[in-house]
């Protein structure tokens, strides 16, 4: 599983318009992100980072990610979430999914097709879906190629770099690399 | 071909005759906004070199002065990067305000232009028909460094106003009934025109493009008329600017036609304002325990001067905290000048520094658990302003106002009901 456009693991199914504040609350904007990734969900999934293995995989309603700009992506990559799906996304929440280098898959029936604990097999560039529990596979969307290529690349801060418009900084990572 | 107002919009910044929506279009931004929280985030300092510091501004917002360590650094990185990359648009504590309300004070904001800032309610800048989005941190990082981003062209909702505003009207009210009636708008843009948008003043359409974030609109536009040349002649005389109005038979995804003498006081119910807002009159009695005018959406001048009005006399019910936050540090001193502030304070609120504050849970007014606020503010998230054991409900600022003296959510016309 070394490219970031494979994927594989449990699904956590969530429901329609799951906003950002439930994502990144106020708070844990005050808090380191290591610290913040752990309060994702409190109001709805209180402990829910707990649970997380890394490679696991988001899926989720209409409207996903509605609301502010903060960096909830950033968190799922800290928790080791490996793929975002759903059924539809708010636009600003999806465009930093992907800039985050985190791969954001749309499935218009995803909860059809996936129950929580399903485990996944992803391939977001070629679009295939295989649900290893179901022994179902199906072909899905795939990412458009300027997005396959963000993602292959690490995600847009790499991209910046690779370009010489940053300083290199070990110290942080915008992508999941 | 004929345009809707983003189509004008992103055709021209993507230097195309025409765009289709679905179509992705790479723009040049005609303004870049940083604000105080965005410096947590990146890698703003190791950016090299702006790509134009004349089209970037740097406003400290979202928690200033600082209430953590943590937020002062924030502010101190800012100061070193307009600093590092000579960038004279720098709204710092004392001139700083809530960001749309300070670019569109500042004049930064202007017709036909493509803004850019991380805040989601950026979309505000669509009162002044500019294409004006919030986008995430690394996409803002990437706009100083190139100066372009790229968007996906929306299909536009057009909502045709017809009739007059009537007075006690707010903007707040017009939004409330289009999500409550219709829902969200993921993945479109909002545009209002029709007869009856010259009855809606310019504080009203702002808080109806802010609010259009709400329901996961891209984009919120109205059209460049004489309201909208009226307030550009005050806050940036003498410039330049493309008025980027829709052509008659523009194709849109959805037309809808709104009565605005039909609207009425709104109110929507805790977690979201998508298909969960009432009338006012048909709200059952609900006790409160703050209340809130303030944010991007209703903290501006004319919001405050409501307020005062319906509060001058009257005392805040007992047991009732209303907080008040002018969103800009012009608001306030406006609102000190015209004596809104003494009508507030003599009532019982307290007023605020001009923040994000409250509006966000971060300072200056969060909720403790079981607690029920009615805001004027811009989101009822659950959790959004504190606990989230609280109730958030969002109504106009003259609701608002008025729940604070009854100590229930009510209009200014049931303050009679208690004693003055
Ligand atoms: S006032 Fe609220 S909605 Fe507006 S910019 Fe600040 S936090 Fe965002």
């Amino acid at each position: 599983m070394t490219s970031p456009l494979r994927a594989r693991g449990r699904a956590w199914v969530f429901g329609d318009e799951i906003n950002t504040d439930d994502m990144y609350p106020g708070f844990a904007m005050k808090l380191p992100v290591e610290e913040a990734a752990q309060h994702m969900f409190d109001a709805t999934r209180p402990g829910w980072p707990k649970l997380v293995e890394p490679g696991d995989i988001v899926v989720a309603g209409r409207n996903f990610g509605l609301g502010s700009s903060r960096a909830c992506a950033e968190l799922f990559v800290h928790l080791g979430i490996s793929c975002l799906v759903a059924e539809q996304y708010n636009s600003l929440f999806h465009r930093n999914a992907l800039n985050y280098g985190l791969p954001a898959l749309t499935v218009p029936d995803a909860r059809t097709l996936i129950d929580e604990g399903d485990v996944l097999d992803i391939d977001a560039a070629a679009g295939l879906l295989r649900n290893e529990t179901r022994g179902t596979e199906h072909h899905i969307e795939p990412l458009p190629a300027f997005v396959v290529e963000l993602i292959a690349g690490g995600g847009l801060i790499n991209r910046l770099e690779a370009a010489g418009f940053l300083d290199r900084n070990d110290a942080t990572t915008g992508g999941n690399t | 071909m004929p345009e809707t107002i983003i189509e004008r919009i992103l055709a021209r910044a993507a230097g195309l005759d025409t765009v289709q929506p679905g179509q992705i279009v790479t723009c040049d931004v005609d303004m870049t906004v940083v604000i105080d929280v965005q410096f947590a985030h990146d890698r703003l300092a190791d950016v090299r070199a702006v790509h134009d510091p004349d089209k970037v501004a740097v406003v400290l917002d979202h928690a200033v002065p600082a209430p953590t360590p943590r937020d002062a650094g924030h502010g101190a990185k800012a100061r070193a990067f307009v600093a590092k990359h000579g960038i004279d648009r720098f709204y710092d504590v004392g001139r700083h305000g809530i960001v749309h309300q300070v670019i569109a004070e500042q004049g930064l904001v202007l017709p036909g232009t493509v803004v850019c800032c991380t805040d989601s309610h950026t979309c505000a800048g669509g009162a002044l028909n500019s294409a004006a989005r919030g986008l995430g941190p690394l996409e803002i990082l990437q706009m100083l460094c190139t100066g372009r981003t790229w968007y996906r062209v929306p299909p536009t909702i057009r909502y045709e106003l017809t009739g007059t505003k009537p007075a006690h009207v707010n903007g707040k009210d017009i939004f409330l009934t289009i999500s409550g009636r219709y829902g969200d708008a993921t993945d479109h843009a909002l545009e209002f025109g029709g007869p009856g948008l010259a009855s809606v003043p310019m504080s009203d359409r702002r808080t109806i493009a802010t609010q259009g974030a709400e329901i996961g609109a891209d984009f919120t536009l109205f059209p460049c008329d004489a309201l909208t040349e009226e307030f550009l002649a005050d806050v940036a005389p003498g410039t330049d600017y493309t008025r980027s109005d829709p052509d008659p038979d523009a194709a849109y995804a959805d037309l809808r036609t709104l009565d605005l003498g039909a609207v009425e006081p709104m109110v929507a119910l805790p977690g979201t304002v998508i298909n969960n807002a009432v009338p006012l009159s048909g709200l059952d009695r609900t006790r409160i325990d703050q209340a809130f005018i303030g944010s991007c959406a209703n903290g501006q001048l004319a919001d405050l001067e409501v307020a005062a009005r319906v509060v001058a006399g009257r005392k805040v019910a007992p047991g009732v905290r209303l907080i008040v936050t002018p969103a800009s540090q012009q608001v306030y001193l406006e609102a000190v000048r015209r004596g809104y502030v003494s009508t507030l304070v003599e009532a019982g609120a307290v007023v605020t520094n001009s923040t994000c504050g409250a509006c966000f849970g971060y300072h200056m007014g969060v909720l403790a658990p079981g607690e029920v606020c009615v805001t004027s503010s811009t989101r009822n998230f659950r959790g959004r302003m504190g606990s989230t054991e609280a109730q958030v409900y969002m109504a106009s600022p003259a609701t608002v106002a008025a729940s604070a003296l009854t100590g229930y959510i009510a209009g200014p016309d049931q303050v009679a009901e208690v004693a003055a």
